[in-house]
């Protein structure tokens, strides 16, 4: 019987991994080029959530939104946990629409560590029509919302690359190995030294990709830390628990002239 | 329901058993006399009871914090992910508690085939079994539409759609489905309404489903009829309690490694995608426990016939009962019936297989010859192997496992005993 249960979750598994495997033609495999967050302990690497920070908002923000995480988030547990006092003068950067006031105006105001992360643009349309008519998605959950994840996220944004003779690419075009269908609508992001590291980490492509992917593995799963601890425990638990009543249930069992 | 007297001893006991006879029914419920040579593919059974509450709790929460509306939905499950206190692990626990729901179900059908347990007397519970299966499909496939993601607006228009084949009022009902002329807000709240209602349809039909179940007693991996209670049971309780809870907590470690290590492995990114009228997906795949089904409609080149064979993929399981009718009810006693057993197991796997590969080529070839055979297990093999096949001598008891007899010699030799 364990034979066939093992048998049965391995057509099951088998199954899943071969739905969710074909979408990209042509495409390239994404790189894996390891990431600390994976894994049954996998935590986030701070100084590098710090570091992709910057290069999302100096880079990625000016198209990229990422409405659904608020600036307190970068100074929660599990995150880039910068302190109170950053998150402060990160948020008063921004400028957010409130109101309406006691006049019954709208007034813009310096954002605050409970505002949303400020969208560059006013709405999709808008985004779309700033961007050669390619909308930028959201990266709240972008790295969850890809197939292969982190690994293709950062292989993407080392992907771009002379295109082969025998594709031509129209105005605003760009070759990318990893895109779906190769071309792409996004410029090359990134360059050497295009952000200066405030810890003096030397700004290679390579060190940005990295960067900026786990800062978006956060940002789509922030309590990640937080369920890889829970997870260890739970199961733990219940292992001790299984045990426990294993032993139980054999010594009822054994009243009767019956296997269990 | 109880066949046996029960005085409970306190006096307030008494008095309120006379007048509500919930103690009668406790009492009923650990005395249950149950075959002692249950295997653990008899453990499902609470298992699905466990997964049915999960999902019902869990629910119950998530709905506390959802927001039923098109432009808020998608934002508002955000909101559970990331602000809500725990409700990363209360919404993984929903999402992926339909995924082990559904495996369980499976695991329990397919042990119910195994062992002819809808078989006489068992029909009803049988066909209130697949009247719930039923209705758990449509909670998923709505509860999946509910974080207005990508897969969920197309896997609704998709989904929804197929009413359109109906001749005549087709189009008309599927814009009463929608409540409009695509799917848009009034689909979702009324989605919305459906979900929350759907699982306490299902509890309800759980009670009669053990209702049903308490009648004969369970069937047994030999498949015959028990004299209860005799050497040959044990009472539910404690003996069907800790096995029962034994296996739930090895399907608790399983759950578990999915929630908190791999929570998005069972669905699709596109979902994270929030849904856009004007994007249609490259490839519209249902959840993995549809995709059998999906792969019998599409394999059907003829829309209207399409959607018939997958709904009558259904409904012959609901007719089973008079399809097999050979009175041997295990499959051990059956050895033709036992391996075209795993050729059907080996079908609806395949079909899962090719219902997530695009209809094309091969894929759609092997869905159409799957698609035949799952037919011809049910309308032609069965009926043939009820009348020809050469089962196998069936013992008289499980304690005294004495040859030479069959389920109909049980059956009058159980027929002497009560004279």
């Amino acid at each position: 019987m364990r034979k066939t249960l093992i048998i049965f979750f391995f057509l099951i598994s088998s199954n899943i991994a071969v739905t969710s495997s074909f979408s990209a033609e042509q495409a390239a495999k994404p790189m894996s080029p390891g990431w600390s967050f994976k894994g049954f302990f996998g935590t986030f690497d701070r100084a590098s959530l710090q570091r992709g920070y910057q290069v999302y908002t100096e880079v990625c923000a000016s198209c990229h939104s990422m409405k659904h995480l608020s600036y307190r988030n970068l100074s929660q547990p599990g995150g880039p946990e910068f302190s109170e006092e950053q998150v402060k003068i990160i948020a008063s950067q921004f400028e957010v629409r409130d109101g309406p006031n006691d006049d019954g105006e709208m007034f813009d105001r310096p954002a605050r560590p409970s505002d949303n992360f400020v969208s560059p643009y006013a709405n999709d349309k808008e985004a779309t029509a700033a961007n050669g008519g390619a909308y930028p998605p959201d990266m709240s959950v972008l790295v969850k919302a890809r197939k292969g994840g982190a690994d293709y996220i950062y292989s993407l944004l080392l992907g771009y690359d002379e295109p082969p003779g025998d594709i031509s690419l129209d105005d605003g075009v760009y070759y990318n190995k990893y895109m779906a269908g190769n071309k792409i609508k996004m410029s090359n992001p990134l360059s050497e030294g295009i952000v200066e590291y405030a810890d003096g980490t030397q700004a290679t492509e390579e060190q940005m990709a990295r960067d900026v992917t786990t800062f978006l593995s956060w940002a789509a799963e922030p309590h990640l830390e937080e369920r890889h601890k829970i997870g260890f425990r739970a199961i733990v638990y219940l292992i001790i628990i299984t045990i426990l009543v294993y032993f139980s249930m054999k010594k009822i069992w054994s009243r009767v002239e019956s296997e269990v | 329901m109880s066949d046996h007297e029960y005085t409970p001893s306190s006096k307030f006991g008494k008095w309120f058993n006379d007048r509500l006879p919930l103690l009668t029914l406790g009492k009923h419920l650990t005395d249950y006399p149950t075959p002692k040579n249950l295997n653990y593919w008899w453990t499902f059974g609470g298992i699905l009871t466990f997964c049915l509450i999960t999902q019902i709790v869990t629910g119950l929460i998530l709905a506390m914090h959802y927001v039923a509306h098109a432009d808020l939905a998608f934002g508002s499950v955000e909101h559970i992910m990331r602000n809500v206190n725990y409700g990363w692990l209360i919404r993984y626990v929903h999402a992926n508690g339909a995924s082990m729901f559904f495996l369980a179900v499976y695991i329990h059908i397919f042990r119910s085939l195994y062992y002819g347990s809808y078989k006489s007397p068992r029909e009803i519970i049988w066909i209130l079994g697949m009247i719930i299966y039923i209705l758990m499909m449509a909670a998923a496939f709505m509860g999946y539409v509910l974080p207005w993601g990508q897969m969920s607006f197309w896997g609704a228009t998709v989904i929804t759609n197929l009413f359109s084949a109906i001749p005549l009022v087709g189009e008309s009902i599927v814009t009463w489905l929608w409540g409009g002329y695509s799917v848009d807000n009034p689909t979702l709240t009324r989605f919305f309404s459906l979900h929350y209602l759907i699982p306490f349809l299902i509890l309800g039909l759980v009670v009669l489903h053990i209702w049903a179940l308490h009648v004969p007693g369970n069937n047994n991996p030999i498949g015959i009829d028990l004299k209860k209670p005799s050497k040959d049971t044990v009472p539910f309780h404690p003996y069907i309690v800790i096995k029962d809870l034994f296996a739930l907590l090895i399907f608790l470690i399983v759950f578990a490694f999915f929630v908190f290590y791999s929570p998005n492995i069972l669905g699709h990114a596109d979902n994270y995608i929030e849904a856009n009228p004007m994007v249609t997906p490259a490839h519209i795949v249902p959840e993995w426990y549809l995709l059998p089904f999906y792969a019998i409609l599409r394999s059907v080149p003829d829309k209207l016939l399409g959607v018939i064979a997958m709904f009558g993929a259904l409904f012959i399981l609901v007719i089973l009962p008079w399809l097999d009718t050979s009175k041997t009810r295990s499959a051990i006693f059956r050895p033709l019936y036992k391996q075209f057993y795993w050729f059907l197991v080996a079908d609806v796997l395949i079909l899962g297989y090719v219902g997530a590969m695009p209809a094309e080529g091969i894929y759609l070839l092997v869905a159409r010859v799957a698609t035949a055979y799952y037919f011809a297990h049910f309308l032609i093999i069965l009926p043939i192997l009820s009348k020809k096949e050469r089962v196998l001598d069936v013992p008289l008891s499980i304690t005294e496992p004495i040859l030479g007899g069959s389920v109909s010699a049980s059956a009058v030799r159980q027929k002497k005993d009560k004279l």
